[in-house]
Formats: C-alpha cells, sequence, structure tokens
C-alpha cells in the first residue's frame, strides 16, 4: 500500500490492524489461547464496530472459530481481556454471555434434531417465566408469553422459509435448513451483536441471496453483525468490516475492497486467482495440472519397465 | 404343578406395594435419562437413602410420619446435591461412574456393624409400620376380589403406593409439557446448544437430578412400608431392574415407567414360580431351587440386551424422540 494515511468513517485515526473504532461494541486485549505448543489465537488489540456487519475471515485453521469461543465463554483464554458494550466479559460463563445479547451460531451446526422445528425456536427466547421449574406447574403463569414467543417463532421462520417445516423433528432437516434454523433460533432473543460461524457454508445460491437480505436486515434493526465466512462474494458483497486473522493473529482489516486489494491477505489467503472465476481459469486449472502431470509420470514408468 | 396359583401370584404382583416402588423408581430414572439424558446408575442408592432416612427417625427418635417422610425427601436432596456437584459440570459418563459407586458406598455404610445402633447393621430395620397402619383410612376388612383380595392395611399401602405413582407421573408430565421441560430435553441433546440460548445448564441439571432422586427415594419408603428394611435390597441389581423397567416401557414416555414396571414384576414372580414348579415336580431335575433363583437373572439380562437392540424406544417410546445415542 501507499504511504498515505488511510482513514474510513467507522474508525478513529488511521486505518490498519487492531484499529481503534469511533463506535466499539466488542474491544478485546491481549487475547491468547492455546493448545499444547500451538498457539491458537494471540490478538493483541481488537475493536468490533456497532451498527455494522464485520467479516472476520482467514485461512483454516487461522484461529477464526476459537476466538469466538473465548469471546463468546465457550472456552477459556490463556490470558486477556475483553469488554461488550463496556462490560468485562472474560471469564463469564457461555449463559450469561448470551444473556447479555452477544448470541452465537455453531460451525457445526448444532440444531436440536430431537425436538420439533418451532420447539427449538421457542427455546431460544428469553423470559419465558414456565422455563423456571415451578412456575412450570401452572400453565396460566406462562400461557401468554408462549404465545407472544410462538408468534415471534412463526414470522421468523417465515423469513427463513422453514415455516412448512414448523411441526417436524428438526433431525429431518437438511444440512442448509439447520444452519437457517440455527440463525433463527438466535434471533429469538432480539441479541444486541449476532456472531455467526460460517452461515452460508451449504445454503444454496437462491438462498444465499435471501439470506443476505436478512442479515442485512439485523443491521437495519439496529444489531452488530460480525461474522466468519470463507465466501468472497458475500464478504464483499454485505460486509462493512473485514478483519483478517492468520496464526491467531490480526492480520489486517479495512474495508472489504481495500483489505481483498493488500498483498499480504492475498498472499496469506485468497490466493493470486482470487478474482477469477473457477470457470476461466483455463491455464491455471490445478484439476487438470494434477491429471497431466499424473499422465506423464505414468507413461515414464511404461517406458522404463 | 398347580398353574391357578401361580397365575393368581403372578396378577396380585400387578398392584403389589412393591411394583409401585418399582414404577416411582423408573418415574424417576425417566426423568433423569430419559428426558435429562443423566445417566443416574445409582437408583438403589436414591432409594436405600428414602428407605433409612424414614425408618431411623421413626425408630431412633419417635418422629411423626410426616417428619419421617420429609426427613427421606430432603436426605435424598442432599444426595443428589453431593453427587450432582462434582459431576454435572463434566461429561455424562462421570455422573454414571459417581451414581453407582455411591450407591455401592450407601449400602456398605448402612451394613456397617459400627452403625449398628442406628442402622441395623446388616439385619436392618424393622417395627416401624405401626405409625403407618395407625392412619389407614379403611375400616377392617376383606376388599377386592380374586387375585387383588385384600386386608384393610394391604389396600391401604396399595393406595397410598399407587397414589404416589400417579401424583409423581402427573408432576412429571406437567414439568415435561412446560418451557422447563423443553429446555431439560434441549440439554439431553447438545448442552452447548441449549447454552448458547441463555440457559444455565448446570442448574438445570441439578433441579432434574434433584427431582428423579426425590421420586427414587419416595419409592425406597413405599418398597418398606409394608415390610422391614433389608440393606441386601439396595445392591445394583435393584438399579438393573428398574433400569430393565424403564427401557421395556419407554424413557420418556408418561406411561412407560409404570407398565413397564408392572410388566416386569409380573414376569419375575410368573418365571420365578414356573421354574420352580417345574422343579418340584421333577420335570426340570438339572437345577436346584436356588439355581433357578440365578437362571431368572440371566433371562433379565438377556432381554434387556434384545430390548436395547431392537425396540430401544420401548412399548410406549417414539423412536424418532428417543434413541441410545445420549
Ligand atoms: N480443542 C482443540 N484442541 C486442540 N487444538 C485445537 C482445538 N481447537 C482448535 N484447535 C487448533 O487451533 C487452530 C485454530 O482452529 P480454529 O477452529 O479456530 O480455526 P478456524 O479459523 O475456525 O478454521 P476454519 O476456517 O477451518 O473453521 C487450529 O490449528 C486447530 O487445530
Ligand atoms: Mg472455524
Amino acid at each position: 500500500m501507499s504511504d498515505t494515511i488511510v482513514t474510513h468513517p467507522l474508525v478513529v485515526g488511521e486505518v490498519g490492524p487492531g484499529c481503534k473504532k469511533v463506535d466499539p461494541i466488542v474491544v478485546a486485549d491481549n487475547v491468547t489461547r492455546t493448545f499444547g505448543g500451538l498457539t491458537a489465537v494471540d490478538v493483541a488489540h481488537v475493536e468490533i464496530p456497532r451498527g455494522a456487519i464485520t467479516a472476520l475471515i482467514g485461512p483454516n485453521g487461522a484461529g477464526k472459530t476459537t476466538f469466538f469461543n473465548l469471546l463468546t465463554g465457550f472456552d477459556k483464554p490463556n490470558t486477556g481481556d475483553w469488554s461488550f458494550e463496556g462490560h468485562s466479559l472474560a471469564r463469564v460463563p457461555a449463559f450469561r454471555v448470551a444473556r447479555k445479547g452477544m448470541v452465537r451460531t455453531f460451525q457445526l451446526t448444532k440444531s436440536l434434531g430431537r425436538l420439533s422445528v418451532l420447539q427449538n425456536m421457542l427455546l431460544g427466547a428469553t423470559k419465558q417465566p414456565g422455563e423456571n421449574m415451578f412456575t412450570a406447574l401452572v400453565k396460566p403463569l406462562w400461557r401468554k408469553r408462549e404465545e407472544e414467543i410462538t408468534a415471534k417463532a412463526e414470522e421468523l421462520l417465515a423469513r427463513f422459509s422453514l415455516d412448512a417445516k414448523s411441526d417436524d423433528y428438526a433431525a429431518s432437516l437438511s444440512g442448509g435448513q439447520r444452519k437457517l434454523l440455527e440463525m433463527a433460533r438466535a434471533l429469538m432473543s432480539d441479541p444486541v451483536l449476532v456472531m455467526l460461524d460460517e452461515p452460508m457454508a451449504g445454503v444454496n445460491p437462491a438462498l444465499t441471496q435471501s439470506l443476505l437480505g436478512h442479515i442485512k436486515q439485523l443491521k437495519e434493526e439496529g444489531m452488530s453483525v460480525l461474522f466468519v465466512e470463507h465466501d468472497m462474494h458475500m464478504v464483499r458483497h454485505i460486509s462493512d468490516w473485514v478483519i483478517v486473522m492468520a496464526e491467531g493473529k490480526v492480520v489486517a482489516e479495512g474495508p472489504p475492497d481495500t483489505v481483498m486489494r493488500d498483498q499480504a491477505v492475498i498472499d496469506a489467503y485468497l490466493g493470486a486467482h482470487h478474482d477469477t472465476d473457477l470457470g476461466e481459469m483455463t491455464g491455471a486449472n490445478p484439476v487438470v495440472e494434477a491429471k497431466e502431470a499424473a499422465a506423464k509420470v505414468a507413461a515414464k514408468k511404461e517406458g522404463t519397465v | 404343578m398347580d398353574w391357578g396359583q401361580i397365575f393368581t401370584n403372578a396378577a396380585g404382583e400387578l398392584l403389589s406395594p412393591v411394583t409401585a416402588a418399582y414404577a416411582l423408581a423408573a418415574i424417576g430414572i425417566s426423568v433423569h435419562f430419559g428426558y435429562a439424558g443423566l445417566l443416574n446408575f445409582g437408583q438403589a442408592g436414591f432409594m436405600a437413602i428414602g428407605a433409612y432416612a424414614f425408618v431411623v427417625p421413626i425408630l431412633s427418635f419417635d418422629a411423626p410420619l410426616w417428619l419421617a417422610f420429609l426427613s427421606a425427601i430432603l436426605a435424598s436432596v442432599l444426595f443428589a446435591f453431593l453427587l450432582g456437584v462434582p459431576t454435572l459440570r463434566l461429561r455424562a459418563d462421570y455422573l454414571a461412574i459417581v451414581t453407582i459407586a455411591s450407591a455401592e458406598i450407601v449400602r456398605y455404610v448402612v451394613s456397617t456393624t459400627g452403625l449398628t445402633a442406628v442402622t441395623g447393621g446388616a439385619t436392618g430395620l424393622s417395627g416401624f409400620n405401626s405409625g403407618f397402619t395407625a392412619i389407614n383410612p379403611f375400616p377392617d376388612g376383606v376388599y377386592g376380589f380374586g387375585p387383588w383380595t385384600y386386608t384393610e392395611n394391604q389396600l391401604w399401602i396399595r393406595v397410598f403406593g399407587w397414589s404416589l405413582v400417579i401424583l409423581a407421573s402427573i408432576l412429571v408430565f406437567l414439568l415435561m409439557r412446560s418451557p422447563w421441560g423443553r429446555v431439560v430435553k434441549g440439554i439431553r441433546e447438545d448442552e452447548d446448544a441449549v447454552r448458547s440460548l441463555g440457559k444455565n445448564i448446570y442448574a438445570y441439571k441439578m433441579q432434574a437430578l434433584i427431582l428423579g432422586g426425590v421420586l427414587g427415594s419416595l419409592a425406597g419408603v413405599i418398597y418398606v412400608l409394608p415390610r422391614a428394611v433389608q440393606p441386601t435390597n439396595y445392591g445394583t441389581t435393584l438399579t438393573f431392574f428398574i433400569w430393565t423397567m424403564l427401557l421395556l416401557g419407554g424413557a420418556a414416555t408418561v406411561f412407560g415407567p409404570i407398565i413397564g414396571a408392572m410388566i416386569f414384576a409380573t414376569l419375575l414372580t410368573l418365571s420365578d414360580s414356573i421354574l420352580r414348579g417345574l422343579i418340584s415336580a421333577d420335570i426340570i431335575t438339572f437345577i436346584s431351587g436356588t439355581q433357578a433363583g440365578q437362571i431368572r437373572f440371566m433371562i433379565i439380562g438377556a432381554v434387556l440386551m434384545l430390548l436395547v437392540i431392537f425396540r430401544p424406544q420401548g412399548i410406549f417410546g417414539n423412536k424418532k424422540e428417543l434413541s441410545f445415542n445420549v
């Protein structure tokens, strides 16, 4: 990049890895997590902007999921502190993190297969007095709230094209539908920050379009979104901000177009052909190349025998 | 061989207080395993805790009946707590190991000679039943018909025991159709998913453990009300009987534990009387009466295996809702 100072409306000062945001919703410092000798996460400083859609990208094994797990209390860090809306959340149990409004989904989908789709959704709701063991015995105490959240669940299911499946066991859903269910379920609690770990993996292109619309709508409704995704078209299309991780560290961040032109990011992650369609890459088709190489080896062998 | 007597005995077993106790204990396991996915292999321990916590206050302190019941309930709550605190944050297998060991510890403790003054040691305790018969609301007489002919006291213990079973079933039914039940059933399948939705998993598992444990403890009370307390009764065999009943009827169902207990208790008596009948009539000559008692258990083991392989959901269960990959 040139030596002119790059600025952005979301950022205070210069844009760069670990830069300060105008209105951060999450601020993390010094977060490390090691597995044996491997340092999975080593984030010196990062801020997630509020009211924006932030993408977290990086090669496989970069530590994105581990970082998600740490922020949401599903894993314990070796060191580090972070705050959410100004409150420290380090080492707070996962369920309390969720109650504070920071709700996540999982890369390996966790829909509850032996509950119906609707029951899955209702489980996501908050303030249901019937979840207390004693109130549960007296239906009038929780019936009204149940009706409210059922209406809300049905609306969300319709939005995610799952309304026809409402009474089926979630186990009968396809992989992509489970992704959708998990995302819809996370929205039942009206979260402040939605954290999606690869929401598009396995979702068909037609639905991807409408899902992108849903995620944008979350922003319009005032939520902040942080998502991990490998699909660069999606990242380019909907994110306001992109954070790049590699080997546990934040190596770059910035608005999508800038980040994707960054040579370090291209080297580490995107690869030389990231802008070309697979169909156009006639000269550099790894599958064809591999086949040709294999054929050459076979021909040589035949010659020697 | 008197087939009439054999079938009368078996039919009488259907409504016996022991069957009621089995059913109640099985409902407890249904709460644990069927709904919450907790592997409690120490239900016999909870029954022993209930029995001793009920009987000891009566014999040692002349406690009134209600206090004895309260003592049985509180003791099992405490026991569940003790088991739950170290294990419920860990994987399901840990609870299984701890419960099976604790049940044995309870049995050894109550049968030690050092405690004979309180627990009666290996001989157990008796002579505590007068308080219960004293509040019998049924006037003297003979009630019922055929295999179900009872004296007023036999009727009273049956009415009492089965009322408890019905109350427990209603309680569990109400809980499981509620949002509380929804959370618990979610935990059975994937704790992390439910945790990510802001539910305190640990608290729910503890509540389920306590509820099922209290039912087990009340089962222990019903079990001893018409007879004496015998520490040898509370071995692991008892726990596995109850598991067999539950799996037979269907875990996570309302009627499963009850019907499972009835079928199991009846079959147990039936097979025993038939085998003994055949031996005394010299039709079976190669085994003795005591061996016949052992053979029953081999048959039960085989039945349990077949059940798990061919009908894991039991008689009433829904295969989609419950299978063995907990
Ligand atoms: N429980 C664990 N035990 C040991 N190593 C782990 C564990 N979880 C993650 N790791 C390691 O930490 C590193 C980061 O993993 P992580 O799942 O965070 O990657 P990721 O960025 O989400 O990758 P992907 O894009 O493939 O999902 C990897 O090298 C992984 O092998
Ligand atoms: Mg990942």
